[in-house]
């Protein structure tokens, strides 16, 4: 892995999007990398619709849970809607993937599998091997549909290039 | 592909974290009631099947019978969030008296930022009133460590431990070591009054006992590992605990560190020596002044502590920036979605009615909660638990003439409206009060409860019929209606029972679409 000491980043959406799950997802792939991780979200309220936000951080050594504002390498937005409140998350330099939401979703045939699309999107970017990111899948997801978002992740990886 | 790593290694939430190392320290009995972040602590032991799990009717009941198994023999575990222990706190106040025979621990959770909660109370001042230990784990990882080292320190010391988490603790997940489970033989019954009898002969003696527990307790928290120095830097020094130590780091990595995980009763030798050997020394933690006051108390004068503003609300990296600068607190809004009611919701209809027919409604602590916002805004109270019950009769002392009903849920009913609704027929108080049977705890991610007929597991079991229990409180008309395409009816039956010189319960009884 190309040593950036932390890695950030920053989910964000409504409650049903898949979001703490796509964010576990990263928290295992990135342990079985070998990184320390850690993942912080509220889920007090959001299945009854409310904001969903996620962070994750993982690297050498993470001490804080959360993400500071600036702060985050990669902004992953779910609903379009949050994006304004979720902007200020994002470092100078950093990567708002907001763009790849629709082009995600053009390609996803079921919605729910958009999550795991726009985690494929992310992979692209991030220094983790493809192994760590299959043991992640098969830990995250149920035999029943873990073909589906395996297919998913890599049709959505293939649209960053 | 390359080999897949052998895992001693999880990725666990606070939460999960100490079912874990409860389940590796031998626990064998664990009691709640659901409560937002506390939940998934016995979800999470629901898992293991050497635990005897329960989901409790209310926080005393759950205290009361995970205590009982420790003095009984066994390690045992009672968990509920900060306001939860409120209700368990007559059972908490004695069994310091008591202390226990094995291991016995309280993890309480906190909610700073009232993320999911009707207050902000700081629990670390329970260790104070109930003269009790409180271990407080910064992360997943010292929560597995800390709650196998709070089974030894109830055992070796004979007392009750407290963990205090807080939500961010609770549900941020890392990556924590994990390891096998550790059998403890069971301890034999005693039949020893003068410990377990609290009459006040036995009591004055017991209390005694307690006060001299507290000073070797003290002992131990100056010596313990959990309180630790890390110097660095000895131009500024923070004392501190709970995850703000982790917001430190991030910010301050070359500062030195007093991080304290044996909270109470405090290290104070420890304190002064770190106090003596830093330029500046600062307080750092959420909610309450509790170590700040703690510290100065010493006669620590350079100490600094947290502007008032910070008392409100979770810190977070950037906080503690400004706090550490002295300046006040100031947030940016980031107004996000608010929370509403499922579309389907079965409680739509009847606060379609309760608006409707415009009357005062007194609510209560779950997910017709959110009625009190647009676009019904039809509840106009909520205290705690039960309360929706008992407001009715107390609103309707002082204003007879009005048109006042009260709403529960079916778990918060069971949980703490069954004594209200005795009351209100003993006291001859008149009204409706209605019970939104949903089949679940909803708010709370659905858990089943005693009118559910499921246990924690989803074995069947005596099923609670709502409807004998309410006769037989003595309401004097128990209606049960569900409400899907039958709003008419409904409005029809409320009216005709507002309309009555009587105490009435109305269930309204249809699934929550989240069950699956």
């Amino acid at each position: 892995m190309k040593k950036q000491e932390v890695y950030n980043i920053t989910f964000g959406g409504v409650g049903g999007q898949g979001i703490i799950t796509a964010s576990e997802l990263l928290g295992w792939a990135a342990l079985y990398d070998g990184c320390s991780v850690k993942k912080s979200e509220v889920h007090g309220m959001s299945q009854r619709g409310g904001s969903v936000e996620s962070h994750v951080r993982f690297g050498r050594k993470v001490y804080s849970p959360l993400i500071g504002l600036g702060q985050a390498d990669f902004l992953l937005c779910f609903h379009p809607d949050e994006h304004p409140r979720l902007k200020p998350f994002l470092r100078k330099g950093g990567t708002d993937l907001m763009p790849y939401l629709e082009k995600v979703q053009q390609i996803a045939d079921n919605p729910r599998a958009v999550n795991t699309g726009l985690m494929g999107v992310l992979a692209a970017f991030l220094p983790i091997r493809p192994d760590s990111w299959e043991w992640a899948m098969q830990k995250v997801f149920k035999p029943s549909i873990l073909e589906v978002n395996r297919q998913m992740f890599s049709k959505a990886m293939a649209l960053v290039k | 592909m390359a080999r897949k790593p052998s895992l001693e290694k999880a990725f666990l939430s606070g939460n999960e974290a100490l079912a874990r190392g409860a389940w590796q320290a031998g626990l064998k009995v664990a009691c709640a009631y659901p409560g937002t972040p506390s939940t998934e602590i016995l979800e999470s032991l629901a898992a293991f099947p050497e635990v005897d799990v329960q989901w409790s009717v209310n926080e005393k009941t759950a205290y009361e019978v995970a205590y009982a198994a420790a003095v009984g023999g066994v390690r045992a575990l009672f968990a509920c969030k900060h306001v939860g222990l409120n209700v368990a706190m007559d059972p908490l106040m004695t069994s310091a008296y008591t202390g226990v025979n094995a291991g016995f621990v309280a993890v309480v959770c906190d909610d700073p930022q009232m993320h999911s909660s009707q207050n902000e109370q700081d629990t670390r001042w329970a260790g104070v009133y109930a003269k009790l230990p409180i271990l407080e784990p910064s992360s997943p990882s010292e929560a597995i460590d800390f709650i196998q080292q709070a089974f030894d320190i109830s055992e070796q010391y004979d007392t009750p431990v407290i963990i205090r988490m807080t939500t961010r603790i609770s549900h941020s997940k890392e990556d924590v070591a994990i390891g096998p489970r550790k059998e403890v033989p069971i301890r034999s019954l005693q039949r020893d009054m003068r410990k377990y009898v609290m009459v006040p002969a036995n009591a004055r003696i017991r209390h005694e006992i307690l006060e001299k527990r507290l000073v070797k307790l003290k002992a131990l928290s100056e010596r313990s590992r959990l309180n630790r120095i890390e110097m660095n830097s000895t131009s500024l020094g923070f004392i501190t605990d709970s995850v703000a130590y982790l917001y430190l780091k991030e910010v301050y990595p070359d500062a030195s560190y007093l991080k304290l995980g044996f909270l109470y009763p405090f290290c104070d030798e420890k304190i002064k020596k770190f106090a003596r050997s830093v330029k500046r020394l600062m307080v750092v933690e959420e909610l309450d002044p509790f170590i700040e006051e703690h510290v100065k108390s010493l006669g620590i004068s350079k100490v600094q502590g947290k502007h008032p503003s910070y008392r409100l609300g979770e810190l977070d990296q950037d906080l503690v920036r400004s706090l550490v600068a002295g300046k006040p607190k100031k947030v940016k809004p980031r107004p996000g979605r608010a929370p509403r009611l499922c579309a389907g919701c079965p409680h739509w209809a009847v606060f379609s009615v309760l608006k409707k027919l415009d009357v005062f409604v007194a609510g209560d602590i779950g997910c017709y909660t959110l009625g009190a916002l647009p676009p019904t805004s039809a509840l106009h109270t909520c205290l705690c638990m039960g309360a929706g019950v008992t407001f009715n009769e107390g609103l309707r002392r002082a204003h007879p003439e009005q048109k006042i009903v009260g709403l529960v849920g079916d778990s918060t009913f069971v949980h703490a409206g069954i004594p209200g609704l005795i009351n209100a027929a003993y006291n001859k108080s008149k009204g409706v009060i209605f019970i939104l049977d949903n089949s679940t705890t909803a708010m709370t991610g659905g858990q089943p409860h005693p009118a559910t007929g499921k246990t924690i597991r989803r074995e069947p079991t005596k099923r609670l019929d709502l409807k004998a229990v309410c006769q037989a409180c003595g309401a004097d008309f128990v209606d049960v209606i569900d409400p899907q395409g039958r709003v008419k009816e409904l409005e029809e039956l409320v009216q005709q029972r507002l309309a009555a010189d009587a105490l009435s319960v109305i269930i309204v009884q249809h699934p929550c679409v989240l069950l699956k």
